[in-house]
């Protein structure tokens, strides 16, 4: 049994030590905005937030992050309006959708890194997040509305 | 010489033979098409039905397109996939724009598969095509029958009211639509004839056609909560793994030692599929409770099988399966084939003949196939997405020993569609494992057994050659194409004969059948039975066009170079609209001539002739999208750099011209074509695998890449506006791609290179090869 935070909550799961954290999430936990891609940490499909750093959970034995502060997609914002998630909508970035869940939570750490994040930032920290419709204009478009108005809410802060 | 695939499912999917209804019955407005054989009352029967069903003043379900409820909320029933294409957006917003509907009270609801919807099918980039006169007229249809039952309402004659806003109006006072439903007995019907001439609205009198919206499907893709057919659960479920065997044709199971997976905690067994349908032999699932179980589980179970003979065929064969093919004059289908051109050619001073070649390309669609199927109730029910419901029913009926009309295909989202699942083969494993263990069972693939299992676009080769006159005039065209058929293969009703008699698969030729006039011109199609002993050859996002005008557009520039002629000038010298090349109407109007219009306009807009740096060039490539039927007038320069030390080609930016008539939803169009465009960037430069031994080498990112955020060149995109009939979007961007990129290097740098994807290695050896 592994216990972590999920999204704020404390939670405690059967699934074997050795199980991917992605299944654990998906199948266990029944929370499945989090998708599986590739198995092997190349597609980006499975990215979640361990302790705020972009994690592929498809390669990430549960064991490994036992008490850890994990946040997927469903936990990003309480009511789904994360800046990025915004610039998502306004822009129309998804298309089949499939991979958008994890770009976004690559995009969130990014945008903590590099709260102006230049193209190269965005090549560098998105290049492993596959988007198989192949929506990468519309994502650099969207990263960098977000960035500018997330900057915008600090300077008021 | 039409293709009769696109002509043909046009025509099935138009209302004549049908009559619609406009029928009032209780709370609601039910309009549809009934079949002739069912016939109105059928159709008013079943419409009947659904209602009784359902409790008075809940929401009315019409039987068919759409309905409109006492509250005033249109339903828009979508037949077609949602993969990415907002879809259902487009489709609503002509119903709604002929309906004069507020788009605010417009849903959309994605339906599972039934008889009366006729074909289900989305691919061929034609579900706007398609669907545009059906919804039209059904949104004018009931526009009508409102505005008749609204001015009795209202107690005005039906010529001096308007419907707009969803509202009838006359002199000041109006009835909204719902309150129509509410009190007015709407009974009006309409004959096939009636709707044929049912006028629809001028272009100049549309208010949401041409507009951009959110789309509906967006919301749920940014928040984690859409739901894709790996996202469906069922109480009950169990988890299956298979085990893909060595070949896809022949396998037969010898034996299974699952010793080693009894130590896995949750692990059920493992069982042989007996699959009567043939689409799934020698396949062996991993039962478990879950699927971290059945996962594990799998990997330690050992099958042995006696493979197929495919297990010695590799991608070598296979081409030269084709070569072979097209150096024997005799055998294949002729879609065009004009006396004279063997004597162009053997007569002509001048003339060039050259080779072209594709490697296997994978699909790849992130959501690896998986199908939950279980049965209830007497129906057996399959939870995927899916593009092709109508092709897979028969089969898994077959497979099931059951009859259709028990088995129904739960729609979801798909995680990418790009024509793998228009091949529904996944679903019959699935559904033959619940079968077999008695229990609901979701058959979850992993990406190196969804990548086995997958429908490749097959391994090409083309020969093209091209004859000139004394005076420089082009005599004759001549180009041959051979690959394996995904239409032969997995619906031959499908396909149209050639000029020749011989059937032919239009998937697998569209593109070489081209606008350009160029004398005498044959086009050759053959079938490589090698390829399709060896793996299933499947539809793949621009399908044949995604070839044939590898073929096609780098030969153009080729011969324009023979001709010592700048390429755009040569190309539109040959787009002059003549003879066959006329177009006709509805959908080709202009023909030609339009496709010369989206080439010059690319050519002013990239300032073509302009000087280049060092090592970059500019490559146009122009095509027609997927097929005669149906032409996307489509063009693209691509400028690329082209490192002539290590051969590696950067895209720098991809300018595309298109005309694909009437746009429905300008945002989601342009979407399409950045994601065609970039698709065929990608295996322009980055795709491709080989089959060795009867499978894919490549199962995995790891060594199969694809194009990525740091690949992603500027992309402008220009659509020349037009009010022709609105033709298809998600395919035609990809199709000239890699030629302009190919252009571009031999622009860049004099290197020609032939076969795709591009190399670096065959850049070098190009370049080695001019010095």
């Amino acid at each position: 049994m592994t216990t972590f935070k999920l999204n704020g909550r404390t939670v405690s799961v059967q699934s074997p030590d050795d199980a991917p954290l992605l299944c654990v999430i998906r199948d266990e936990l029944g929370l499945t905005g989090t998708k599986f891609g590739c198995g092997i940490g190349f597609c980006g499909a499975c990215t979640v937030h361990v302790e705020g750093r972009a994690t592929r959970s498809c390669i990430t034995p549960v064991n490994a992050i036992a008490g850890a502060d994990v946040t997927t997609i469903e936990g990003l914002d309480p009511n789904g309006k994360h800046p990025l998630q915004t610039a998502w909508l306004e822009l129309q970035v998804p298309q089949c959708g499939y991979c958008q869940p994890g770009q976004i939570m690559q995009a969130a750490t990014l945008l903590k890194d590099f709260p102006n994040p230049t193209d190269q930032d965005i090549n560098a920290v998105m290049a492993g997040s596959v988007c198989r419709c192949m929506t990468y204009i519309r994502i650099r478009k969207a990263i960098k509305l977000a960035a500018a108005r997330m900057r915008g809410e600090t300077a008021h802060d | 010489m039409i293709s009769l695939s696109a002509h043909g499912l046009r025509s099935s999917a138009d209302p004549s033979r049908r009559s619609f209804l406009v029928t009032m019955l209780g709370a609601g407005v039910m309009l549809g098409y009934a079949k002739s054989t069912f016939g109105a009352a059928d159709a008013a029967m079943r419409a009947m039905s659904t209602q009784t069903a359902r409790s008075a003043g809940d929401l009315f379900e019409p039987t068919i397109w759409y309905g409109i409820d006492a509250g005033g909320t249109v339903t828009v029933n979508i037949i077609r996939a949602e993969m990415g294409q907002h879809v259902g957006t487009a489709l609503a917003r002509i119903v709604a724009d002929e309906l004069e509907a507020d788009w605010n009270k417009v849903k959309i609801v994605t339906v599972d598969t039934d008889p009366k919807w006729g074909m289900m099918v989305t691919g061929g980039s034609w579900s706007v095509w398609q669907s545009f006169p059906l919804l039209s007229r059904a949104g004018a249809a009931g526009r009508i029958a409102l505005i008749e039952e609204g001015a009795k309402l209202l107690g005005a004659s039906p010529q001096a009211c308007t419907a707009r806003d969803h509202a009838v109006h006359a002199g000041g006072r109006s009835i909204a639509y719902g309150d129509i439903v509410a009190r007015g007995k709407l009974g009006r019907t309409f004959t096939s004839e009636e709707l044929e001439k049912m006028p629809i609205k001028a272009a100049d009198k549309r208010r949401l056609i041409g507009r951009n919206i959110l789309a509906q499907d967006i919301p749920s893709k940014v928040d984690g909560k859409g739901r894709y057919g790996l996202d469906a659960v069922v109480e009950g479920m169990v988890y299956a793994r298979p085990k893909v065997p060595p070949t896809r044709y022949q396998s037969k199971v010898q034996s299974i030692d699952d010793s080693a997976a009894k130590r896995v905690p949750g692990y059920l067994k493992s069982l042989a599929l007996d699959d009567p349908s043939g689409t799934a032999p020698g396949w062996v699932m991993v039962y478990a409770e879950t699927f971290i179980a059945a996962n594990k589980a799998a990997d330690l179970v050992k099958v042995e099988w006696s493979s197929g003979k495919a297990a010695t065929i590799s991608e070598a064969d296979i081409q030269k399966r084709s070569a072979d093919l097209i150096a024997d004059p005799k055998g294949g289908s002729t879609l065009v084939d004009d006396p004279g051109v063997d004597a162009a050619l053997t007569s002509a001073k001048k003339k060039i003949e050259r080779t072209y070649t594709t490697s296997t390309v994978m699909h790849f669609a992130l959501e690896p196939v998986n199908a939950l199927a279980f049965e209830k109730d007497g129906i057996f029910e399959i939870h995927t997405g899916n593009q092709w419901q109508t092709l897979i029913l028969p089969t898994l009926a077959k497979a099931l020993g059951r009859g259709q009309d028990t088995i129904v295909l739960r729609s979801y989202l798909l995680g990418g569609g790009f024509g793998r699942r228009l091949d529904g083969d996944y679903t019959v494993p699935a559904a033959l494992a619940a079968k077999a263990f008695g229990k609901p069972v979701k058959m979850v693939c992993t990406r190196a057994d969804d990548m086995r299992f997958d429908c490749p676009r097959s391994a090409s080769v083309q020969v093209v050659r091209m004859a000139w006159g004394d005076d420089g005039r082009v005599t004759a065209m001549d180009h041959h194409a051979a690959a394996g058929w995904p239409t032969g293969v997995m619906a031959p009703f499908f396909m149209p004969k050639g000029v020749n008699g011989v059937p032919y698969d239009p998937f697998a030729s569209e593109g070489a059948n081209h606008w350009y006039t160029v004398g005498a011109q044959r086009v050759r199609v053959l079938r490589n039975d090698l390829a399709e002993e060896t793996f299933r050859p499947g539809w793949l996002r621009s399908v044949g066009a995604g070839w044939t005008n590898w073929a096609v557009e780098s030969f153009m520039d080729e011969a324009a170079s023979a001709a010592g002629a700048d390429p755009v000038k040569f190309r539109l010298g040959m787009l002059d609209g003549a003879g066959r090349n006329a177009g006709s109407a509805p959908n080709s109007v202009g023909g030609a001539h339009r496709q010369a219009a989206v080439l010059a306009r690319l050519a002013q807009k990239v300032e073509w002739g302009k000087p280049m740096p060092k090592d970059v060039g500019l490559g146009i490539a122009t095509t027609f999208g997927q097929e005669r039927a149906m032409p996307t007038w489509t063009a693209c320069a691509a400028r690329v750099h082209v490192d002539r030390t290590t051969g590696h080609v950067t895209a720098q930016k991809l300018t595309l011209v298109i005309d694909a008539g009437t746009i429905i939803h300008p945002d989601s169009a342009e979407a399409q074509v950045e994601g065609a465009a970039l698709w065929g960037l990608s295996m322009a430069l980055r795709e491709g695998t080989e089959f060795v031994n009867g499978q894919p080498k490549d199962t995995n990112l790891n060594s199969n890449p694809v194009l990525r955020m740091s690949d992603i060149p500027e992309v402008e995109i220009e659509f020349l506006p037009s009010t022709e009939v609105p033709t298809g979007l998600g395919e035609p961007a990809t199709t000239p791609v890699a030629p302009a990129i190919a252009n571009a290097i031999f622009a860049a740098t004099g290197a020609r290179v032939r076969h795709l994807p591009i190399r670096p290695q065959a850049i070098l050896d190009a370049l080695a090869h001019q010095t």
